[in-house]
């Protein structure tokens, strides 16, 4: 799914500069909003994805509009890579009415039923049972659909992820499990946590295709996912992509990320995914400065309108406050 | 007497112990993190290294259990989560296993894990990521549940908790971290199951646990403007509950409010009605009235978070109701909660 709600299906682009694009507006959007933060117009929880947003990019990619994907508390490129329109994220982040999710979620909980973006989840590994379930409603209803579920290297330290594996591989369910390796749980580096830190290893012991894959360069992750998800579409049963990447922000808001050596940092910048296919394009004729900076200023338009949406947006009314805690009526 | 923060109270009782006791250690994500579980680990990871502060991954369900198991021959863990609303995931081990372990093995030992789960409220923070579980645990047998309000009994709640014989979840609001108070320099343990009067008052009685203490506090301090007297009770534990302190408190006023960071079914605010609905009938002079969250998980969205959260103009509203007092200016104060902003 390469087009989003403010780009027609139908306008002629270069697919490799569209996926640039694509993570171009991700990173815009979230450096937007950790200056929104700072200046309190966002208030709660805010993880940043920045340098992580070619995994988003290359898996959305690869699925089609029918298919479902399962989200974590580091969801807005997530949410944004699968079509959630842009204003409808910011409005949330902002907890207004307007917002995906009524403004009642917030940054951890995007939610679009529509797109079949099946949430924020702020319980890490709590993504990966929900996909599993899902797929398993896509076999008995006999639909032919593909769960994706990104899930972060913490993840893999919970009881969960090694159940919802097992159950997916036992089952045969059509599951696309995406783990975003970012080489840290908050403060805990992935050696501190795992004795057997080979992830895509891990998986192919419950009997899942697995391999890993380059997650800062998008035209790698983009076509391992369309290989994953042609085979788990088959019925060849459950994939499993370990996406190597890294964040090059804190944790969140609140994290001083003292726990990272900065030449590491550095060393992982030096592969920013935005700059290195940028470069690509670049050497290989397909963009111009002018062509990037019409690229940046179509985003820099969509992201003042959002801003200036969510800025004017109604917040739901108190009255509203105890609404919707029980379904009104029958199904 | 010297004054500490709480989170440095916590601090000093986890080192004095752990220095008292070889048995002791702490486990929990992050707590060897260079800041520390807001700070409250950061000492005893300095001085006692990560062979006793161990850094859990996160496998909640897995360590408490793994929790129980060290506990069962000789060493007390204390495990440490930095929300308490992850502890969904540690409830088999917490509630099937150590809650019932002295009882169902019949009598052959306890097994004393001592739990600290950090909660929080306000300013953003969600439905998931904001849950004050005190009432939770406090419905088991088998446990005790303390919800200090105060540094010195952040730490002599805390001290007792690592010598006794029995499984203890321990609620720290982390409106509270920063709140400085007198503490005792030694290692004095405060006993569960025994309330604290935090002001006098013969109006109306207010019980509070945690963060709703300050505020019932704040509100006494109004209303005693308006000549009102209003008796905070600070309750401490709430498992052991100390029923006497407040059925004499009652059995004064003859007017009852209960403020409470959770919900009202079920909850803690609910055990205190009902304990005072069995030991007094016919004392109160008018209905309780319990200040809870309203029925519904917390919103994000700030006009609806602002209405969420019980706070001191709401215990003011009712206990003037109770008094048929009218009206009084509210303006004057804050939410406590309000001074704790993000970022998170
Ligand atoms: C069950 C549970 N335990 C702990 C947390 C606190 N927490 C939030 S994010 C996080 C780290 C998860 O790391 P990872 O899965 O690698 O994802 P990343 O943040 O690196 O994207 C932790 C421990 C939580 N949200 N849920
Ligand atoms: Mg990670």
């Amino acid at each position: 799914m390469s087009s989003t709600e403010t780009q027609p299906e139908d306008t002629p682009i270069d697919h490799r500069t569209d996926l640039l694009r694509q993570m171009l507006r991700i990173r815009r959007f979230e450096e937007r909003c950790a200056e929104l933060y700072s200046a309190s117009k966002i208030r709660g929880f805010l993880h940043l994805y920045v340098g992580e947003e070619a995994v988003a990019v290359g898996v959305t990619h690869a699925l089609s509009e029918d298919d479902a994907l399962v989200s974590t508390y580091r969801d807005h490129g997530h949410a944004l890579a699968r079509g959630v329109p842009m204003d409808a994220v910011m409005a949330e982040m902002y907890g207004k009415a307007t917002g995906c999710s009524r403004g009642r979620g917030g940054s951890m909980h995007l939610f679009d039923v529509r797109r079949r973006f099946y949430g924020g989840n702020a319980i890490v590994a709590g993504g990966l049972p929900l996909s599993v379930g899902l797929a398993l409603g896509d076999v008995m209803s006999g639909r032919r659909r593909v769960s994706a579920c990104f899930f972060g290297d913490g993840a893999v330290a919970e009881g969960e992820f090694h159940e919802c594996l097992n159950l997916a591989a036992l089952w045969q369910l059509p599951v696309l499990f995406c783990c975003e390796n970012n080489l840290y749980a908050m403060g805990t580096a992935l050696n501190q946590a795992q004795a057997v830190t080979d992830l895509a290893l891990r998986a192919s012991s419950y009997g899942l295709t697995s391999w890993p894959v380059d997650g800062m360069d998008v035209i790698a992750v983009a076509e391992a996912a369309q290989r994953a998800v042609e085979g788990v579409r088959a019925g060849a049963g459950p994939c499993f992509l370990e996406l190597r990447t890294y964040r090059f922000r804190a944790h969140s808001m609140y994290d001083p990320d003292r726990y990272r050596d900065k030449e590491e940092i550095e060393r992982w910048k030096q592969r920013d995914p935005i700059d290195g296919l940028a470069a690509d394009l670049r050497a290989h004729g397909e963009l111009t400065d002018d062509e990037l900076s019409g690229i940046e200023e179509g985003i820099k338009k969509e992201l003042d309108q959002a801003v200036a949406m969510a800025e004017t947006a109604p917040v739901e009314p108190v009255e509203d406050l105890t609404r919707f805690v029980y379904a009104e009526r029958p199904r | 007497m010297r004054e500490l923060r709480y989170c440095e109270a916590i601090s000093e009782a986890i080192v004095q112990c752990m220095a008292e006791d070889p048995s002791i250690f702490v486990a929990g994500e992050g707590v060897d993190d260079p800041v520390g579980t807001h700070g409250t680990t950061k000492e005893a990871t300095r001085l006692f290294g990560r062979s006793r502060v161990l850094d859990l991954p996160n496998s909640e369900n897995a360590c408490a259990g793994v929790a129980v198991g060290a506990a069962a021959q000789g060493m007390r863990p204390l495990v440490v989560y930095t929300r308490q609303d992850f502890m969904f995931l540690a409830m088999d081990a917490v509630v099937n296993l150590a809650a019932k372990w002295r009882y169902m093995y019949g009598n052959k030992g306890g097994v004393p894990v001592v739990t600290r789960a950090v909660v929080g409220r306000g300013w953003g923070q969600g439905a998931t990521h904001s849950q004050s579980l005190h009432s939770v645990f406090g419905h088991f047998p088998g446990l005790y549940v303390a919800t200090p309000a105060s540094p010195a009994d952040a730490k002599g709640l805390l001290v007792q908790a690592l010598r006794l014989d029995t499984p203890t979840v321990l609620v720290e609001n982390r409106g509270l971290y920063q709140l400085t108070g007198p503490v005792p320099e030694e290692a004095v343990p405060i006993p569960f199951g025994r309330g604290r009067i935090a002001r006098h008052g013969s109006d109306v009685t207010v019980v509070a646990a945690s963060l709703m203490v300050h505020e019932a506090e704040r509100a006494a301090d109004l209303l005693a403007g308006q000549g009102i007297g209003v008796e905070v009770i600070d309750i401490r534990s709430i498992r052991p509950l100390d029923e006497t302190i407040v059925c004499e408190s009652v059995a004064r006023t003859g007017r009852l409010v209960v403020a409470d960071t959770s919900w009202a079914r079920y909850g803690f605010s609910a055990e205190v009605a009902a304990v005072v609905a069995e030991n007094l009938p016919g004392a109160l002079r008018k209905p309780v009235r319990r200040l809870t969250l309203p029925d519904c998980p917390a919103p994000v969205s700030m006009p609806l978070e602002q209405a969420f959260h019980p706070n001191a103009g709401r215990i003011v509203e009712a206990c003037l109701d109770l008094l048929d007092g009218g009206e009084v200016e509210l303006s004057a104060f804050d939410d406590v909660a309000s001074g704790v902003v993000g970022p998170y």
